[in-house]
């Protein structure tokens, strides 16, 4: 029994496929839910990242690009077990699925701000000459005539951080957080039969990447091309 | 216990890492040749296990994979009657490196493919056999370009190998989480890992940058 549903395991692999069918799709919604969060995550903080990592001071760059480097370098399941175990030690405590959520957001922050970068590095010098011109100050062209240029751009291309992200959700699974792996996992040692709610997991993860990337290129072609190509 | 005492079960677990790390680097970039150059391939067999190989590698999740062949492969043996009980090493090393496999091998067909169609033109013209024009032609000028993608992937790799502490594999990751159980002193414990696979990243990366150096040395001018 999970989510008070019933597994048939008397009458073939086929009834038991079917029967365990639904607990899985209450799973992959988890999965879709937590790979939204920490995409927006990771969206808002690799912005946060790009836009530190490129400011004329260095006192500000360096460390951006040093947290960059580390969240990039460290494993997404020992990010996650830090910020489960150790945040609250320190008062916080969040639900396992937002410490998920914000671990995968952290991880692929370092990833989306590196594209953010390229972005913004590939707005022409001719747009800054011409706010100086204009006697814009150096913020307000960065936040009104750099950005808006540079982030309509990047956006198809971190589309396919998305689906990198809904590939990492089940280490989420660690913390408790129920996606479809964990559920499989749950049935399988209650039924001593792996194999097909495994490969049923499988199954469900070609379908929805295959679908996520193919919407991803679709986004690509139809967006708008806004603001300036990418080099 | 203070830090220093971490230190050597933390080690044992490093160890594991980086044999883990290895290993499955180098079975990745064997099926990253194999399936790239396979994807490539006229014979439409070759090609369409190749395709398969990477699609299914790619579109599902590492953790899936490594809970497939660790625990559902010794289920589907039964099944036909073998045994395929793999140890947690080999379903490790196994299941990472098919993975990053699949990822290389679109870099090495990517790489193949951006090789100028001159060159192949040119081969025909001095009479290469096909075989001949990918070897002696075609990979030479081809592998420089793959090492920048190759050393972004050693460093996932690295960094998937903690997957592995879930099925009872005692990497870093794991000794972390046995140390954490029996002292209760997480943020130690995880920053101290936090900064070794850090610099277990940043030497590999180091390691790769040589490694690319040296294959594409052919491309620097001599005097």
């Amino acid at each position: 029994m999970l989510f008070g549903l019933a597994w048939n395991t008397a009458h073939g692999e086929a009834a038991f496929a079917l029967s365990i069918l639904p607990m899985l799709l209450i799973g992959l919604l988890v999965t879709i839910e937590a790979s939204v969060v920490g995409f927006f995550v990771a969206m808002v903080f690799g912005l946060v990242l790009a836009v530190l990592k490129s400011a004329p001071l260095r006192i500000v760059s360096w460390p951006a690009t040093f947290v960059t480097e580390f969240l990039r370098d460290t494993p997404l399941l020992v990010q996650l077990f830090f910020l489960y175990y150790v945040l609250p030690e320190y008062g916080i405590v969040l639900p396992a699925f937002l410490t998920g959520a914000l671990a995968l957001g952290l991880q692929y922050s370092a990833y989306t701000s590196e594209v953010y970068r390229a972005g913004i590095e590939a707005v022409p010098r001719g747009q800054h000459e011409a706010a100086k011109a204009l006697d814009i100050p150096p913020r307000r062209t960065f936040t009104h005539i750099v950005l808006p240029q540079a982030v309509p751009r990047v956006v198809p291309a971190l589309g396919n951080y998305l689906v990198s992200i809904m590939k990492d959700v089940p280490v989420l699974s660690v913390v408790t957080v129920l996606e479809m792996l964990n559920v499989a996992k749950i049935i399988g040692d209650q039924t001593f039969d792996y194999l097909v709610p495994l490969s049923m997991v499988g199954a469900l993860y070609l379908i929805l990447t295959l679908l996520a990337s193919s919407l991803v290129r679709m986004l690509d072609v139809s967006l708008p091309k806004r603001g300036i190509p990418l080099r | 216990m203070d830090w220093q005492g971490y230190l050597h079960p933390l080690a044992q677990g490093a160890w594991v890492t980086m044999e883990l790390t290895v290993y499955s680097t180098v079975l990745g970039g064997l099926m990253s040749f194999l399936a790239g150059i396979g994807k490539l391939s006229s014979n439409p067999l070759i090609k369409a296990v190749s395709v398969v190989y990477i699609e299914v590698f790619r579109g599902t999740s590492l953790l899936v994979q490594l809970f497939w062949l660790y625990f559902a492969l010794p289920i589907a043996g039964d099944m036909i009657g073998i045994d395929l009980r793999l140890p947690p090493v080999a379903a490790g090393v196994l299941a990472l490196g098919l993975n990053i496999g699949a990822y290389g091998a679109e870099v090495v067909r990517g790489a193949i493919q951006s090789v100028n169609p001159s060159q192949y033109e040119a081969a025909t013209a001095l009479n290469f056999t096909p075989r001949q024009a990918l070897w002696r032609v075609a990979l030479p000028q081809a592998i420089p370009e793959m090492m920048p993608s190759f050393s972004n992937l050693a460093v996932q790799n690295l960094k998937d190998t903690a997957l592995a502490s879930l099925i009872s594999l005692s990497d870093l990751a794991f000794k972390a989480e046995q140390l954490r159980n029996y002292y209760q002193d997480s943020t130690t414990i995880y920053t101290m890992i936090l900064f070794m696979y850090f610099g277990m990243a940043l030497v590999l990366s180091g390691m790769m940058r040589l490694l690319e150096h040296s294959v594409g040395r052919w491309r620097e001018p001599r005097y």
